[in-house]
């Protein structure tokens, strides 16, 4: 309509941020022409805490990775520290392979102290 | 006081969230497993479905439908409230009203994000939003004609979104979830500024008293519109509460943000636009009149006041910023040799 002068196209085309992405990065597959890298972020939001997954995003190169990050992960001051980590460089365990992947802890109860029982009127331990 | 919310909570935690992406998805489940019954197991004991777990196709679909919109509602929804940035009437109003803009793309991204975990990328998004085949919020084809709609628009705006918003907090698909979790923490700062700056306004001079009814009087309306059809018309409804993707029916969600609305609107000093509304002793609800949903269906649409601005602003703007894009990407391959790890050829 008229009365809308929409008189902010610049801020938007800054808004809309990196518009090049491919899905899938870590199949490699489906990357078209020009499209850019997915990063994996990782935010430590505060000391004595360890950097903890924060969310995906796609960026030409390490050092755009981090400034978007920054943009995108920490407006409100979620963090104190940001890592970037290219998504194919992430190896992880596969769905499929979780049983026995993973079976091994699960008939090891003897690991837990709860496990153990302890005399009545024990203390400090 | 926009700020009440700074620390990230209990989000993903440290699990490889949107992780290493798999191609189309999921390898097929191993042999001898039934994926569709592990699937439908992890739905029923309201576990999380996460990016490389087998899922069916129409799962898949339905997701990259209702995220891809949403995503491109987010970013749409820039505009109506851009046309104001240079107009606010104070700096305060603007740095808060540029701040709730940035906002609505860190949204956009992280919507992208979660639908790119279903193996659909951002630009094929994108391009179809381009070329009119996905959809965004109806609601982002209505103008804003005057300041006091910014206020609007947060209040009634943000505010049904967040009722939409809350429940999908808990969604099926981990990704979209963990997004929406983020988003909501943002939202209510957006919520809370449209209606101060309503407030504000309500009580100022009769002008601007004036100002802010008529914004309600244009919102409120298509406001109730958000919520999607009446629930014996939603097509997708149904499919969608037994995958737990969607939590409550549209016209529950409608109802809530109704009866939440009645009274912020009475401290404002305010009128909703409409003469049917009055509290239900006997449902503990309020009663309200009938939608136009032909209205609704005509925006729907493309027939909406606004459809043809966004859609062509949307297009402009990225075609106009495809010399940043090009130059950050040779930029980052000319200088690829030189901070690439170990075992990174040349080129």
């Amino acid at each position: 309509m008229s009365a809308e002068a929409e008189d902010a196209g610049r801020r938007t085309t800054a808004g809309s941020g990196g518009t090049e992405p491919s899905a899938d990065a870590g199949a490699g597959a489906g990357a078209a022409a020009g499209d850019w890298p997915l990063w994996e972020v990782f935010v430590r939001s505060r000391r004595g805490l360890s950097h903890v997954h924060a969310g995906s995003l796609h960026a030409p190169d390490a050092a755009m990775a981090l400034r978007n990050a920054r943009d995108l992960y920490t407006r409100r001051q979620e963090g104190v520290s940001v890592w970037v980590v290219p998504s194919t460089a992430v190896t992880a365990s596969s769905p499929d392979e979780k049983d026995p992947f993973f079976a091994p802890a699960a008939d090891k109860p003897y690991r837990h102290p709860t496990f153990y029982e302890l005399p009545e009127g024990v203390r400090n331990l | 006081m926009p700020e009440t919310i700074t620390e990230r909570g209990s989000r993903s935690g440290a699990e490889s969230a949107s992780g290493p992406r798999t191609g189309t998805g999921a390898p097929e489940a191993a042999p001898g497993t039934a994926p569709e019954s592990a699937f439908e197991a992890k739905i029923a004991a309201d576990e999380r479905i996460e990016p490389r777990d087998w899922m069916p196709d129409a799962y898949r679909a339905t997701l990259v439908r209702q995220i891809a919109q949403h995503a491109h509602s987010e970013i749409i929804g820039m505009q109506p409230e851009a046309n104001w940035l240079t107009r606010a009437p104070s700096l305060r109003r603007k740095a808060i009203l540029l701040a709730k803009v940035q906002d609505e793309a860190g949204h956009g991204l992280y919507l992208y994000s979660a639908a790119e975990t279903l193996g659909t990328g951002r630009d094929e998004l994108l391009d179809k939003l381009h070329a009119g085949r996905q959809k965004y919020s109806s609601i982002f084809n209505y103008p804003t004609l005057t300041w006091a709609d910014v206020g609007a628009i947060g209040w009634l705006v943000d505010g049904a979104a967040i009722i939409n918003q809350v429940p999908l907090c808990r969604c099926s698909y981990g990704p979209y979830a963990r997004a929406m979790v983020r988003i909501c923490k943002e939202e209510s700062f957006h919520q809370r500024q449209g209606y101060e700056l309503l407030h504000t306004l309500a009580h100022g001079t009769p002008e601007q008293h004036a100002m802010a009814q008529d914004a309600i009087d244009r919102w409120w309306w298509p406001s109730l519109m958000m919520f999607g059809p009446p629930d014996d018309e939603s097509a997708h409804s149904a499919q969608s509460m037994a995958w737990k993707i969607k939590r409550h029916s549209n016209d529950e969600l409608r109802q809530r943000f109704v009866d939440i609305c009645v009274p912020q609107a009475e401290i404002l000093g305010l009128t909703l636009p409409d003469p049917d509304l009055k509290w239900n002793e006997e449902r503990g609800q309020h009663d309200f009149g009938a939608i136009d949903w032909s209205e609704f269906k005509e925006v729907l649409r493309g027939n909406g006041p606004c459809n043809e601005q966004r859609i062509g602003r949307r297009r402009q703007a990225h075609e106009d910023g495809a010399w940043v894009r090009d130059a950050a990407a040779a930029y980052a391959a000319k200088r690829a040799p030189g901070t690439a790890g170990p075992g990174e050829a040349a080129a």
